[in-house]
């Protein structure tokens, strides 16, 4: 009882975190011919695809199994059925993944049991693969209805056929399409096989139509998914992550798939780290031509590096994000002054702290749990350089006169959100330079002389 | 034609003007999986309230619909921008357990301390009936604490259709209304209703009625204050736009309040002069309001003909789809596309009730395709294959239009650009020309040479 009386409540102010089911439906739109279905009110899909839209600019259409007054008392069973079959006839998928709400779990909906038996048997042999995952929005945020949504897929279709493969698992979080599209060149330039779960690059991020496509080509293909249990290891990003339950070490406990959890690969540390397990799992040496892209980036750390010493950021986003961020940010001397999440896993201190060990006697704030004008009131403590994270601290960098640069999602305020490379020495090369000419920017509009050379 | 498949229950919804007997199913449920445009009730609530800009706006639930909507609409305020911050009790797993009473008692404390609104609203999402919270318990308790109103809307997502959100917000503003004191209102005075003050929108209609001699108690809800809203019984007129959002209220106040409504729309100048004249008719005991209106209108139109002209010769003869939120919003944009030399192919909306398509259908030449809560898959396909050169829509439409290498005008809540009354007739065409006239089209997939 006691406990219970010490529970303070407090509202969330502009909150820094989405819920999960907006997690999930991006990792559905990342499979071969896949389709989201939010089992909820309608308007959780036209949200979720309005967001994503915004963030993306491409269609990202997301069915809902349209919650009515009736449904919320006798349940969804009938409604889920329906959307599925109408989903079937709008977009012949190759798979539906079905997201629940926090209106479907509060009146307990249990997915899986409603749709048991209710596969090819009773329909044609073109019945897609129907996977579930458990996403109510009063628990966790979006990032862990992505990872949950990533597992439950592994979970329902990865096998063991027993069949030794090279094929390396890759399991990047909630990257950019532009990220993805980079770990796949990495990778390929391994000369190995993969499969990257999900992979959105094509479908959240192509050309204009020939044609209409009800779904957008690209994506996973369930065949490379259905593989994963032969793999010859998995590579998972996420310091965050690496603590939780996971599509890679559900492949580990299940099939005995080596996985190995590193951080998101951001900045050249972490990025070695990726680049070493690609060399153990292969046995092949790295690249020349990621030596030499690694060689220009620590060139461009060299002459910008004064630049850049000892300035002030503010990080924000997902908390394995944050933490990528701060890792880059610091090992090039600038100080992540404020890192803070919507998150609230409880491991984000420790996880800057084993990047940083110094990081609290350097002041450096780590909020877990935080809304915008939480980091607005911290911020302005401490008058920092810049803001890094999504275009929702706009606000907060305007008010204060401050440039935000913007990485993440959603990057709702400029163009290109999908084309922002954060991973690989590549990533780090343009966070860097933008960084740097961000800073030389400010100092350059502020000076009286207006140097024209740096 | 195009091998994009139409669902049995939604050809219903669908009429093509002139082939058959019109009669479109409307005014329902959207179909589960079919992928409707719509939001939901919560949504309804939401946009209609949104742009009061000097109360709290308190989401109880879970975190999602609170960052769904965190300074989502272009509603502009001349004074305090509390509208455009979001706040969420921010429900988790516990609070669905033990219910979330306590925590939507201690935050709208908390939050009205620190923010000192003049009202508060509290929007009930999907799970707060599910749980139990007696949320207008709670409101009751707030508001004789803290000595300002404090009213629930009941907008869970799932009891009804985007609509039924518009009544819930009609039915908490109906509480605000009749509080104030109304004793400096003069006699030719009005609200201006279902206007949302989208980049400035209210400011220039306000301006063209008070132009015409007639005072503004009340703008429902663009550039909203509470002490306004309180008041707004006093006036003698209620000028309602964007009919299903706040007819509602409209009708309400007439009821108890016998203030008659008219609806008016401000997009296009056939409508927008309509506007002025109908309000100028309704004071007929005042000569001087509609001679002023007179001059008002010539004025205006003759500022803006000349570059009209010049728009309508660039953009004769394309074709237009239009999907909007309410029908008579189509209504407008159908006149004013006309009045440039476009013509309308596709129009749809997802919230039209019988009346509304009937009058489409008048409106709509031979051929055109009109749809109830249409889908992307449907949009597409008549945009292929009516081949529409452009489309009038929201952010949902605009990927869809762009993708099939077709010109887009935003001409929803977000928009920055002003699209109402004379200036917002030029803007419109503006905008329209910029996208139609675009040279990047030539790189579309469609007539691209290097392909």
């Amino acid at each position: 009882m006691k406990t219970q009386e010490k529970i303070e409540y407090k509202a969330t102010s502009n909150a820094c975190k989405l819920c999960s089911p907006l997690g999930a439906s991006f990792v559905f739109r990342g499979i071969e011919r896949s389709i989201p279905l939010l089992h909820g009110s309608q308007g959780c899909s036209t949200y979720i695809r309005r967001y994503l839209i915004s963030h993306f600019n491409e269609p990202v259409d997301i069915a809902c199994s349209n919650f009515t007054e009736e449904t919320a008392v006798f349940g969804g069973g009938a409604n889920l059925k329906l959307a599925v079959e109408n989903i079937i006839k709008q977009y012949n998928p190759k798979l539906i993944g079905i997201a629940t709400t926090c209106l479907s779990e509060t009146i307990g909906e249990d997915v899986p049991m409603i749709l048991k038996g209710y596969n090819k048997e009773k329909f044609d042999e073109n019945f897609p693969e129907i996977v579930s995952v458990s996403t109510p929005s009063f628990s966790g945020t979006h990032i862990d209805g992505f990872h949950g949504a990533v597992r439950a897929v592994v979970d329902s279709i990865a096998v063991k056929k027993k069949i030794s493969t090279k094929q390396i698992n890759i399991f990047s979080g909630m990257l950019s399409p532009a990220d993805l599209r980079h770990l796949k060149e990495i990778v390929s330039d391994f000369s190995t096989d993969y499969a990257m779960l999900p992979d959105y690059s094509d479908t959240l991020d192509g050309p204009l139509w020939m044609e209409y496509q009800e779904i957008p080509e690209g994506g996973t293909k369930i065949e490379k998914i259905a593989s994963m249990g032969d793999a010859a290891a998995s590579i998972e990003f996420g310091r965050i992550l690496a603590e939780e339950e996971s599509a890679g070490k559900l492949l580990t406990d299940r099939f005995q798939v080596p996985c190995y959890s590193l951080g998101l690969p951001i900045g050249v540390n972490e990025t070695d780290a990726f680049f070493n397990a690609l060399s153990i799992i292969t046995g092949r040496p790295v690249p020349e031509k990621y030596i030499q892209e690694r060689g220009r980036l620590i060139d461009s750390y060299a002459d910008g590096h004064k630049y850049v010493f000892d300035a002030r950021a503010v990080v924000y986003g997902e908390e394995d994000l944050v933490t990528g961020l701060a890792s880059f940010l610091s090992e090039v001397g600038i100080i992540p002054i404020i890192c803070a999440s919507g998150g609230e896993s409880g491991l984000l201190k420790q996880k800057i702290l084993d990047i940083i060990p110094d990081a609290e006697n350097i002041g450096i704030r780590i909020i877990e749990g935080a809304d915008f004008v939480e980091i607005n009131e911290e911020a302005k403590k401490i008058d920092p350089d810049f803001f890094i994270g999504n275009s929702k601290g706009y606000r907060i960098a305007r008010e204060m006169k401050k440039p935000l640069i913007r990485v993440g999602f959603p990057i709702h305020d400029r163009l290109g959100g999908a084309r922002i490379i954060h991973v690989g020495y590549r990533g780090a090369q343009q966070l860097f330079d933008i960084i740097s000419n961000t800073i030389i920017a400010t100092r350059q509009d502020t000076s009286p002389v207006g140097y024209t050379y740096m | 034609m195009t091998n994009i498949p139409i669902l049995k229950e939604r050809k219903k919804q669908i009429y093509h003007k002139g082939e058959g007997v019109f009669d479109l199913t409307c005014d329902t449920k959207s179909l589960a999986g079919s992928v409707s445009q719509r939001a939901c009730v919560f949504c309804g609530s939401r946009v209609v309230l949104y742009p009061i800009a000097d109360a709290l706006h308190l989401i109880h639930g879970p975190i999602g619909c609170a960052s769904y909507t965190w300074d989502i609409r272009g509603a502009l305020s001349s004074g305090p921008e509390l509208h455009r911050m979001s706040f969420s009790t921010d429900l988790r797993e516990r609070d669905i357990i033990f219910g979330g009473e306590k925590k939507l008692y201690a935050s709208l404390v908390q939050l009205i301390d620190t923010y000192r609104p003049n009202a508060a609203f509290v929007y009930c999402t999907c799970i707060i009936g599910i749980i139990g919270d007696d949320v207008d318990s709670v409101c009751k308790r707030v508001t004789e604490e803290k000595g300002i109103p404090v009213l629930p809307v009941h907008s869970e997502g799932f009891k009804g259709t985007k609509k039924d959100g518009y009544k819930a917000a009609c039915e908490s503003l109906s509480m605000l209304v009749g509080t104030g004191s109304v004793e400096d209102i003069g006699k030719y005075a009005i609200n201006i209703m279902g206007e949302f003050n989208i980049a400035g929108e209210a400011w220039t209609i306000k301006e063209y009625y008070e132009n015409m001699g007639i005072e503004v108690v009340a703008v429902f809800t663009g550039d909203g204050r509470v002490e306004n809203i309180k008041r707004s019984h006093g006036a003698s007129l209620n000028v309602v736009q964007c009919s299903g959002s706040i007819l509602r209220l409209a009708q309400i106040m007439e009821e108890k309040y016998g203030i008659p409504y008219i609806r008016v729309s401000y997009f296009g100048i056939e409508d927008m002069s309509k506007a002025l004249y109908d309000v100028a008719a309704h004071f007929k005991d005042n000569l001087g309001i509609m001679k002023k209106t007179k001059e008002i209108v010539r004025n205006e139109i003759d500022a803006i003909y000349p570059d009209l002209l010049r728009y309508k010769k660039a953009l004769s003869g394309k074709k237009a789809a239009i999907y909007v939120g309410g029908a008579f919003k189509a209504f407008s944009m159908i006149k004013a596309l006309r009045s440039l030399g476009i013509d309308v192919v596709l129009a749809g909306s997802q919230t039209g009730n019988k009346d509304d398509y009937a009058v489409l259908r008048d409106m709509c030449d031979e051929g055109t395709v009109i749809l109830d809560d249409a889908n992307p898959l449907e949009l597409s396909k008549y945009c292929i294959e009516k081949g529409a050169d452009l489309f009038v829509g929201g952010v949902k439409e605009r990927p869809i239009a762009y993708k099939l290498g077709i010109a887009f005008c935003d001409h929803n809540h977000e928009r920055k650009i002003s699209l109402a009354g004379y200036s917002g007739m030029i803007n419109l065409a503006k905008e329209v020309y910029s996208s139609v006239t675009s040279p990047v089209w030539k790189f579309a997939p469609a007539k691209d040479s290097f392909l």
